[in-house]
């Protein structure tokens, strides 16, 4: 049973860390870069999130959207001012950008929210379901959690697979000339990307602090470094390599906790990553495109 | 007659390259109007130009009367000005009927169908393959694809990037014939092309060009018969 447990324990970490590479990954698929900001637009939704039913005593769901609403705006301001006049740059500008934005939104959170860590309310309560007479318990969080992320999947391959503008987005992130012939706006496509991974981030926040409760400014960082590493362990700009890399990442990293060691565990994690792209470079889903000509 | 496209004085730069250097042209309605020239010509960077994913320094591109210069690139195609690229740029990761939707992108949703008939209807093998990944299509059907993407947006322009290049000869034969099926249909056509011979033959007027700078032009007949040309691009 407890490895039941540690399993289910596993996936729902997974899932969060599937939902952050979405972000990761949706983003380098249509803009070719790695966005390393966006663990901290994570940390910014859980504090949105935080202050609207702690302090302002809002019902959690309409935390929940504000976070959503505001990360969304967030993710779409920071490309509008900080990528968007690099498109044409060389990409290790864009780069360096990149973790400048991350510090500049952890250094706004400390001046704004302190370093102090704040507790971090659950947005779904603190009950548990108990299985086989108690042997097996499941928090309410973990299922909210799992079934967030199931959601999520599901419209998003929706959305790409059958809607004018989740195919438009496919067609960007294949050849932005060619979209742009079509008569595709490439720019907007690109803002509504940063959109949507943003307000994704915002759930993984919640989430994530619904489950470790304990919030300060770089609550962000480490989960956005370990969905970076799902993303590219899935194969990067792959959907549902994010949600495979996720959740196998998840599990690894629950299990090397539970059976090898605490201390140990993520470097366990790091190293399966290498031994993966040792084996397939373009990780477990990754398309090699072969041309022809 | 009132020319559809007019191409006046345009200076293209990659960096500090100057590829096109003072390039005018004009193409009138109904016709079929064929740039040809060597490797480096400029002749893909002009009609890059012209859809908006390059821009010119100077002088003007104008469609129907209308300065392309003030339309943002990616409304070029709901103009009525379609390009199929060089190298055919479809979208290889996606289905032949996706890339087909991705032409009629700018199109209402309620003619698509309509559309899709049409192309099927002058592209039978896109049709035996439209649940198929286009990576998977051969080079003549990816061509196929190319041309009947632009067709989904109703091109009054239709201009295509060398659509022989890399085709086995009984392919190329087929895709002059599309072109010139197209062209009675009422489409009027911008042909670049490095198979002069071909391009020239088909073609009401022509345009050399050579190092980014119009060298000479005329009639398709008059160009095929000039010595000049013969010895340059059409073998001696």
């Amino acid at each position: 049973m407890t490895f039941l447990n540690f399993l289910i324990g596993g996936i729902s970490l997974g899932s969060i860390y599937a939902i952050i590479a979405l972000g990761y990954t949706m983003v380098y698929g249509i803009a070719k870069m790695l966005n390393f900001a966006h663990g901290d637009v994570i940390m910014v939704g859980a504090y949105i999130c935080f202050y609207a039913i702690s302090r302002f005593s809002l019902p959690p769901l309409v935390g929940v959207l504000l976070a959503m609403f505001v990360c969304t705006v967030l993710g779409m301001v920071v490309e509008r001012l900080a990528y968007k006049p690099l498109r044409a740059a060389p990409s290790l500008a864009v780069l360096i950008t990149a973790i400048g934005v991350s510090y500049f939104l952890q250094n706004a959170a400390l001046l704004l929210w302190s370093s102090n860590p704040k507790v971090f309310p659950s947005v779904v309560g603190t009950g548990k379901v108990a299985l086989f007479g108690g042997e097996l318990t499941i928090t309410h969080v973990t299922i909210v959690t799992i079934v967030s992320c199931v959601v999520i999947m599901l419209a998003l391959t929706w959305f790409t697979g059958k809607t004018k503008m989740g195919k438009a987005m496919r067609a960007c992130s294949e050849d932005k000339g060619a979209a742009q012939l079509m008569g595709i706006n490439v720019n907007a496509t690109i803002s509504m990307t940063f959109a949507i991974g943003s307000g994704l981030a915002a759930i993984a926040g919640v989430l994530l602090c619904s489950a470790y409760p304990t919030l300060v400014p770089t609550t962000g960082s480490m989960p956005g470094i370990k969905a970076f590493t799902a993303a590219v362990f899935g194969g990067i700009g792959s959907i549902p390599g994010a949600l495979l890399g996720g959740l196998l990442l998840g599990v690894i990293e629950i299990f090397a906790k539970a059976y090898i060691s605490t201390q140990l565990s993520d470097a366990i994690v790091f190293a399966v990553l290498i031994v993966v792209l040792l084996v397939k470079p373009a990780g477990l889903l990754g398309k090699q495109i072969r041309e022809k000509v | 007659m009132e020319p559809i496209l007019k191409v006046d004085d345009i200076n293209v730069y990659y960096g500090s390259i100057h590829a096109i250097k003072g390039v005018s042209f004009e193409v009138n309605k109904g016709e079929i109007v064929t740039l040809i020239g060597a490797n480096g010509a400029g002749k893909s960077t002009t009609l890059n130009t012209i859809s908006g994913l390059l821009h010119s320094k100077t002088g003007s591109v104008s469609f129907m009367g209308e300065d392309l210069a003030k339309v943002p690139s990616h409304k070029i195609v709901s103009k009525g000005l379609a390009l199929v690229p060089e190298g055919r740029r479809i979208f290889l990761q996606m289905t032949v009927q996706e890339n087909l939707e991705m032409g009629a992108y700018t199109c209402g949703t309620k003619t698509v169908d309509e559309d899709l008939g049409k192309v099927y209807a002058q592209f039978p093998r896109l049709k035996e393959r439209y649940r198929q990944v286009a990576g998977t299509l051969s080079g003549g059907e990816q061509q196929m694809l190319a041309m009947g993407r632009a067709l989904m947006s109703h091109p009054t322009l239709l201009m295509l990037d060398e659509p022989s290049m890399g085709l086995a000869p009984i392919l190329v034969e087929q895709i002059f014939d599309i072109i010139q099926r197209l062209h009675q249909s009422g489409t009027t056509i911008l042909l670049v092309e490095q198979n002069a011979q071909a391009a020239l033959s088909v073609a009401d007027r022509g345009y050399v060009l050579e190092t980014g700078k119009v060298l000479t032009s005329g009639t398709g007949s008059e160009l095929l018969a000039s010595p000049v040309i013969k010895k340059a691009y059409l073998g001696g």
